[in-house]
């Protein structure tokens, strides 16, 4: 059973897989780690951005790669909107609202997503879906290695905002010090949109990414948002790079168990692992203390 | 009690009710003239997955029913109800048993003579279920599980065959189609879905294929609906067995069948038992690489049977795939339209009868004339197919066969 070449194959697998999952968490620490709050909407959002693509490609003829380009910053402002009129002052500064908001408005994207277009299963069939690469014994899919390729470009792109524009600078200071950058003059409330947005912007792409080779339907985002919490806790609350690296380590345990457990009880080891983080090492792999 | 609480006398009470009930008897009375200008039409229940996991084998299943109902009604309706049309009530089990159940509620409210549909298995089976409580005839148009004419539902008929039919010719034929070529197979991977039909269809399997003189490698479940092959398709090629055979519904099939193409695994065959997609056009039409040479036991319409071949083309014409669930579908209302003929009526309990002793042979299938025994029609089978030039042949049973089997597949 232990052949090297399905050994590579599968964690190959997992890694390309690893990959999606690590943009989908790294939204979610993005938020974490600046608000402070637990998104809840995440998922519905990356569900909606998979309906974006999804009708992108089906009215407009978009492949889902050019799409991203636009279904990104359009994302970003329904985030940076969410945020600024919606979550900020229906939270009224009190941590605790803001879970139930974002709980609140998973609720209503979902269904009504379930309203517009019912509980069908809709995937879109592109001339490369299945045109593949080879890799050493492997042979990869073209879709996953492009979204391999992309998200660690969004990852790139994201440090790069964050290390040096004053808005990557504001919103690391919001983070560590919310009244001190609030007296140096950042606007937090903008901030915080900002933040959310991006976070929202990263899940569109992710879901640009997905619809290639993975199906839409109004609950199918939230099999995604389950890993990235998980992904978010094992890398460390609020930790770029632990999102990355946690979401590949997540990809290669599931490809993995998906393998030798079998496809119905694969995700069994991401949650029990979920667990063992939150029982011995609550901080994460990068997280710091709290 | 004071009387004005009761502005109604005793007197006028019973003036006003005898008034009512001699306006019944006038209405009863007139009742047939009514009938025989306008027969009132009988209401039938199409119940299909049409959304969620199952939907396109849902909706085909509905464009066979509702065509059969379209011919009835423009053919005159039903003739011993006075020309009576037949008025589909459409339901969506939406691809779960739970769903199926709620329509067959809904549908005998509005009292419906009969209900024909599930698709799946397990919709089927909880869905005959619920119907036998309103003694509501049900007729399964797919379902396979053997369990759901065995459980002694006197509403419930199936027209297609079972499992057990279904395994018995698809190893006949494997032996046959494996000793024709001289033995090439051994091995076998089984690649089943996990709920009713694709771990009951695997368990039989489990049991008859080592009787048979072949050795199972390994059997992979996997949910409905799965969205990645790539880990199962790996297993087979760990495994690299002679035989793959898959049971699972239409959008896994081609998945597994396209991530097998992908990822260069050839078996010497790939012989699947009812392949949700094995034997349907529009796999074959979509994708003819991953498709070619594919083998397939399941429903198949009778090529020599005009009826069969007017609906196909009648099907094409409307740009849709002339799949299994179309005909099936097709015979099934036709079926029941016939019951309902014979029964004169559509009380519930004469239909049921009437269904018991149909002789019914004015189907698409190659079934010959309908004979039920404890709800399962006894003329029901399979036949084998093969994928072979971006067509779909009969290769089993010889006396209609349309072409020579292709075993093992040619190496590309």
């Amino acid at each position: 059973m232990l052949s090297p070449d399905i050994l590579f194959a599968a964690v190959l697998n997992g890694l390309m897989t690893g990959a999606i999952y690590a943009l989908v968490a790294l939204g979610l620490t993005l938020i974490y780690g600046v608000l402070h709050i637990i998104n809840f909407a995440h998922g519905a959002l990356l569900t909606a951005a998979m309906f974006a693509a999804f009708f992108a490609h089906r009215l407009l003829g978009l492949d889902p790669y050019v799409a991203a380009v636009f279904i990104a910053p359009l994302f970003f402002l329904f985030g940076y909107g969410l945020q600024r009129f919606i979550i900020g002052p229906a939270a009224h500064g009190d941590d605790r609202n803001i879970l139930l908001v974002t709980l609140g408005l998973a609720v209503i994207i979902e269904n009504a997503l379930l309203y517009a277009f019912r509980a069908d299963t809709r995937t879109i069939n592109l001339p490369y879906a299945f045109d593949v690469v080879e890799v050493g014994s492997a042979f990869v899919a073209l879709p996953r290695i492009v979204a391999f390729i992309a998200v660690f470009a969004v990852a790139l792109g994201l440090w790069l905002i964050m290390r040096w524009s004053d808005t990557g600078k504001a919103i690391r200071a919001v983070a560590k010090e919310k009244l001190g950058a609030e007296l140096a003059g950042i606007e937090v409330a903008h901030v915080y949109a900002v933040t959310f947005g991006l976070g929202t912007a990263c899940v569109a792409i992710a879901a640009c990414l997905l619809i290639p080779s993975y199906y839409v339907n109004p609950h199918a985002g939230n099999a995604f948002v389950l890993i990235a919490f998980t992904i978010v806790v094992l890398g460390g609350m609020g930790s770029v790079a632990g999102a990355l690296i946690g979401g590949l380590f997540v990809g290669v345990v599931e490809s993995l168990s998906g393998y030798y457990l079998g496809e119905s009880l694969g995700q069994i080891s991401i949650f029990v692992m979920f667990i063992l983080v939150l029982l011995f090492r609550p901080r994460g792999l990068f997280g710091e203390r709290a | 009690m004071p009387r004005q609480f009761l502005p109604v006398s005793r007197r006028q009470l019973l003036q006003s009710t005898a008034l009512g009930a001699a306006a019944t008897v006038a209405s009863a009375l007139s009742a047939p003239a009514v009938l025989r200008a306008q027969a009132a039409p009988v209401k039938i229940g199409v119940l299909h997955p049409v959304s969620g996991a199952l939907s396109y084998s849902g909706q085909q299943g509905r464009i066979g029913a509702t065509m059969a109902i379209d011919e009835i009604n423009s053919a005159g309706g039903l003739k011993a109800l006075g020309g009576a049309k037949i008025e589909p009530m459409l339901g969506d089990a939406q691809s779960t048993p739970e769903g199926g159940n709620a329509e067959v509620e809904k549908m005998n409210a509005a009292s419906v003579a009969a209900i024909v549909g599930g698709y799946a298995s397990s919709i089927c089976l909880s869905a005959s279920q619920t119907a036998a409580r309103y003694d509501l005839p049900y007729i399964v148009d797919v379902g396979v599980v053997d369990s759901i004419v065995s459980r002694g539902l006197k509403n419930t008929f199936r027209f297609g065959p079972g499992f057990g039919v279904i395994a018995k010719t698809a190893l006949d034929n494997l032996v046959i189609l494996n000793d024709q070529a001289g033995k090439p197979a051994k091995t076998v991977v089984i690649v089943h879905e996990d709920s009713a039909f694709g771990s009951g269809l695997a368990k039989l399997l489990n049991t008859q294929l080592p009787e048979r003189g072949f050795q199972i490698l390994e059997a992979i479940p996997h949910p409905t609906p799965t969205r990645d092959f790539n880990n199962v398709v790996l297993k087979i090629r760990a495994q690299n067995p002679d035989l793959v055979i898959p049971a699972n519904y239409y959008d896994e099939y081609v998945l597994l069948a396209r991530t097998m193409q992908q990822q260069r695994v050839r078996p010497k065959g790939i012989y699947s038992v009812l392949g949700g997609a094995a034997s349907s056009y529009k796999f074959v039409k979509e994708f003819p690489n991953a498709a070619q040479y594919i083998m397939d036991c399941n429903h198949w319409f009778d090529p020599k049977n005009p009826k069969a071949l007017a609906l196909k083309k009648k099907i094409e014409e409307k740009n849709e795939f002339y799949t299994y669930e179309v005909y099936m579908n097709y015979s099934c209302m036709l079926l029941l339209a016939d019951a309902i003929e014979r029964a004169a009526g559509t009380d519930r309990a004469k239909i049921i009868a009437a269904l018991g002793d149909s002789t019914f042979a004015g189907h698409a299938m190659p079934y010959g004339p309908t004979r039920f025994v404890d709800g399962q029609n006894q003329g029901a089978a399979p036949v084998n197919t093969q994928v072979l030039n971006n067509d779909i042949q009969v290769i089993f049973p010889a006396s209609f066969a349309s072409a020579k089997p292709v075993f093992p597949m040619p190496r590309a």
